[in-house]
């Protein structure tokens, strides 16, 4: 498809400013003027419709497409969160007004939205409080990571490392690393959970502290994981929580229970609110007891007379780690989703997550390897191992799958399965969904044995096909306008 | 209780019967007793009706009728209609990250032409996806600088915005880094004490533009004295003023950041907003981010990859640019629709009205007993005012008559109370902007 400023027509116009009301033409010295036009498009209002419409339809969506991406729960977001999160008194309400002397009294209304998100996801995960201001997860991770950092800097603590499993996600090595710590990597035992023996090896008093996701990305949930809070615990080392996979345990286990000191929640996940296209995300994060003096400023508070407001004052905490207090629609969004569900339905939730997790395990593990053959929590882990015997690997399967109209699931991820295809299916997907695709899954295995070489020409369907990605990082083009 | 579960009880018996157990529970028994809640104290399920009721009143318990003349960063700019209804469509709402190509070359082509449209306004070579917002985007910029250079000094001209200063600072309280601010004079950098610390540890210097006093400047002779030293500029812009003033790749700037919201979002109380970020191509590989790259399909055609990868957290774990992983991608989105419906002439023309409308404004506010609006140096859209009395308690009284009046500089400046900075955007009309002066007048006439 042409580019929006392919379609640009010299003169052309998509709309009118407001009119000049005002008898001023004002004008600056010509030394601070640009003098390259900025070359936006010249195009009307339907052509930027048709073009947006044209593209929207190029994409595979919740809305529109089963999406069992391992580690995203992309489960449906409910639409009226949408029109909540489209109220005018809330869209329209400037950030700095709270800063303002009285200010606070012009939005309590979102300021409630702030204070109470608070409450309920202290009750969600057992914390003592929570910041909102973390703008998506692996923001979370940073601001943790920093308070941790902080608290042993108040203790006088000399700590050089943090440990992360070998299969966690990516970003919290990179968290851990940006934050300026040294990384630790701790392999999966057999059963697919952290190997216990190696992390009593190689914990030091200069462990910092322990990231992990309970479950984890193989959709286990170690039992042995008051242990481990233990160990790290003894250490004076901080347990964090990555709350990715937090789809899988509401109402059944609570981090802040469990050992865990400190935590992100995903909303984007576990809370049903869009993921478009690659955020906007929210990952707020809460503390117990140990790291509250060093949450970031500023806090919301409710004070003696029942109103809410913003406090600074808070002498030892790591700062501004966001401009404002977070991304207020996102969390207006998850509040209205919790509020709806209540206890109940956020139980029903994890349940049907696991649910529908064992359910597409068991069917699939006829045809494909799959990596541990356990009860799964929210996801689980297969392999494309018996597949690539001819010669038919995990992308292939994937591409595949598009021609089938679903969304394939992640692959090649975690990095300790080979040829890995993790499912997710969230709770939101019915029986027939599934089977739909456990179809697709076996027409590819039967495919793969009967004509493997078929898989090179797939996908048929879709627009494009197999983009030359070693082009586009040897000849990077990421600019129309690049001479 | 609703909890948007499709299966009924019967199917979920039948998976049961599949899965080889015999109740839900059964699935949770990895977690042991041990581990079940303390307590789980939630409120009942509401239905949507009573749901979308609480909302709607907390919603009024919300100001949104106050007409703002508060910027600080943060503008109040009309949003046409188009750009949400095409937004919202769920196709692109409720996509994930776009890691398969084939089925995601809706966002990655309205990515990469998110991407070549920040470029052509700031006149840089290549743009990043996004980032959070123009905060934490400046952060990642100065760690970009750091890697780039391998120094570990960062020159911070006062001019740039206070909120970025102080997140600035919480990123890198535990890295071995070091700031030095140095103070504005008559509303622009420094220049004189700037160079007099701009030496061979400097990784970069940052300014902003307008600074948040509201003047404009050419930096282009501070960008010339830190690449003498080896040095780098980052600047961080309001892309509307863009619309008329020098851009970052005039000047020679390597690294342009901004917030992004005034290109089509609303204030939303802080959030979501776009961080945007652009540089020299040479250091395309040192960017934070996902980036766009356009290539070709097996047939030979046109199609759009997240390229670079090797730079991100997903490949690269502990070595990776930065630890980010989602974005903005629908801001930026949002953006591109802004950007394409406003238009090259319209664009131009919107930043021509901001500056009159903030004129007029200026010229009615100057005539003010006691009120003096600063003009040492010309301003774009948002200018700063000296008031007889301490701007925050005249803030508070405007307030009383409708208007939010402006952001009292007292809040991060000592000895700067009887400052505010107000802006004007194409929003404002004649009447708004008389009356307000109107108001302002009175507000000063009270004793105490």
């Amino acid at each position: 498809m042409e580019l929006i400023f392919e379609k640009s027509v010299e003169g052309r116009r998509g709309f009118l400013n407001p009119c000049l009301d005002v008898d001023v033409k004002a004008s600056i010295p010509s030394h601070l003027k640009r003098a390259k036009d900025c070359q936006f498009p010249q195009v009307s209002e339907l052509d930027v419709v048709r073009h947006f419409t044209n593209l929207s339809k190029m994409n595979y969506s919740v809305d529109a497409n089963f999406y069992p991406l391992g580690s995203c729960t992309m489960k449906y977001n409910p639409r009226f969160t949408e029109s909540i999160a489209c109220m005018k008194g809330f869209t329209d309400v400037h950030p700095l007004l709270p800063q303002l002397k009285k200010g606070e009294l012009l939005t309590q209304g979102s300021l409630e939205v702030l204070y109470e998100m608070d409450r309920l996801l202290c009750e969600i995960t057992a914390m003592d409080s929570f910041t909102m201001q973390p703008l998506a997860g692996a923001h979370g991770e940073l601001t943790g990571l920093m308070m941790m950092a902080a608290y042993h800097k108040a203790k006088g603590n000399n700590k050089k490392y943090i440990i992360v499993p070998d299969s966690s996600h990516g970003t919290n090595p990179a968290t851990a690393a940006i934050a300026g710590y040294e990384i630790i990597s701790i392999n999966s035992d057999k059963t697919g959970v952290m190997d216990i023996e190696e992390l009593k090896s190689k914990l030091s008093d200069e462990v910092a502290g322990l990231m992990l996701t309970c479950p984890n990305t193989h959709g286990i949930f170690n039992s042995d994981i008051k242990k481990i809070s233990e160990m790290i615990h003894a250490v004076d080392g901080l347990m964090y929580y990555d709350g990715a996979n937090l789809n899988a345990v509401l109402g059944r286990c609570r981090p802040g229970d469990i050992g865990f000191d400190v935590m992100h929640v995903n909303l984007h996940k576990t809370f049903a609110t869009p993921h478009g296209g690659g955020g906007p995300g929210s990952g707020p994060v809460g503390v117990n007891k140990k790291l509250i003096p060093f949450l970031p400023i500023s806090r919301v508070i409710k004070n003696s007379s029942g109103k809410y407001e913003l406090d600074y004052d808070y002498p030892e905490s790591i700062g501004y780690v966001a401009s404002f207090y977070g991304n207020f629609s996102i969390i207006l969004r998850a509040y209205a989703y919790i509020l709806y569900l209540g206890k109940q339905g956020l139980i029903e939730t994890s349940n049907n997550a696991v649910l529908n997790a064992n359910y597409l395990k068991e069917r699939l593990k006829e045809r494909f390897e799959l990596a541990y053959d356990r009860i799964c929590m929210h996801e689980s882990v297969f392999s494309a191992s018996r597949q690539v015997e001819n010669g038919v690997h995990a992308t292939d399967i994937a591409k595949f799958l598009i021609d089938k109209g679903c969304h394939p699931p992640t692959i090649y991820f975690p990095l300790t399965v080979k040829e890995a295809i993790m499912i997710e299916p969230t709770e939101t997907e019915s029986k027939k969904a599934m089977d739909e695709f456990v179809d697709a899954m076996f027409e590819a295995d039967d495919l793969s044995r009967k004509n493997p070489k078929e898989f090179a020409d797939l996908p048929k369907t879709t627009p494009v096909s197999r983009p030359d990605e070693v082009k586009a990082a040897r000849e990077l083009n990421a600019n129309y306008f690049a001479e | 209780m609703f909890s948007y579960i499709a299966n009924t009880k019967k199917e979920q018996e039948e998976m049961l019967a599949v899965i080889g157990v015999d109740s839900i529970e059964e699935l949770f028994s990895d977690i042991k007793p041990e581990h079940s809640p303390k307590s789980f104290n939630l409120p009942k399920g509401k239905s949507e009706f009573e749901v979308v009721e609480y909302f709607r009143k907390l919603a009024l318990k919300n100001s949104s009728e106050l007409i703002p003349f508060i910027g600080g960063g943060y503008y109040d700019h009309y949003v046409p209609s188009v750009v949400s209804s095409l937004m919202s469509r769920g196709e692109f709402f409720t996509a994930y990250t776009p890691y398969q190509p084939e089925c995601s070359q809706g966002t990655l082509q309205a990515l990469y032409e998110y991407q070549s449209a920040i470029c052509t306004m700031t006149n840089m070579e290549i743009s990043n996806a996004s980032l959070y917002d123009g905060g934490t985007a400046l952060y990642e910029a100065a760690m970009m600088a750091f890697r780039i250079t391998k120094r570990k000094k960062i020159l911070i001209d006062g001019g740039v915005s206070p909120i970025f200063k102080k997140i600035l600072k919480t990123y890198t309280s535990n890295l071995d880094f070091e700031f030095n601010e140095t103070e504005v004079v008559h509303g622009t950098a420094d220049r004189k004490k700037m160079y007099a610390l701009l030496d061979k540890d400097t990784a970069a210097v940052i300014v902003q533009n307008p600074n948040f006093f509201g003047a404009i400047d050419d930096y282009t002779d501070i960008v010339e004295k830190a690449h003498a030293a080896g040095a780098l500029v980052i600047e961080s812009v309001y892309p509307i003023s863009l619309g008329l003033l020098k851009t970052p790749g005039e000047m020679d700037v390597d690294i342009v950041t901004g917030e992004g919201q005034s290109l089509g979002l609303s204030l939303n109380f802080g959030g979501p907003y776009l961080g945007f970020m652009a540089t020299k191509k040479k250091y395309a590989r040192k960017m934070p981010g996902r980036i766009v790259g356009q290539t070709t399909d097996k047939n030979g055609k046109r199609c759009f990859v997240n390229t670079l990868q090797a730079r991100e957290q997903h490949i690269r774990r502990e070595k990776a640019t930065s630890n980010i992983c989602t974005n903005v991608a629908l801001c930026a989105l949002q953006s591109i629709i802004y950007m394409s419906v406003i238009g090259k002439n319209g664009f131009k023309e919107l930043a021509q009205l901001n500056l009159d409308k903030a004129e007029f404004a200026k010229s009615v506010i100057d005539k003010i007993e006691g009120v003096e609006v600063k003009r040492s140096s010309p301003t774009f859209n948002e200018f700063t005012v000296h008031l007889p009395v301490d701007a925050s308690i005249v803030v508070e009284r405007m307030i009383g008559r409708g208007f939010a009046a402006g952001f009292p500089l007292g809040r991060y400046y000592k000895g700067m109370e009887k400052y505010m900075i107000i802006v004007v955007t194409e929003k404002r009309t004649k009447e708004e902007i008389l009356n307000y002066a109107k108001a302002l007048e009175e507000v000063l006439k009270v004793k105490n």
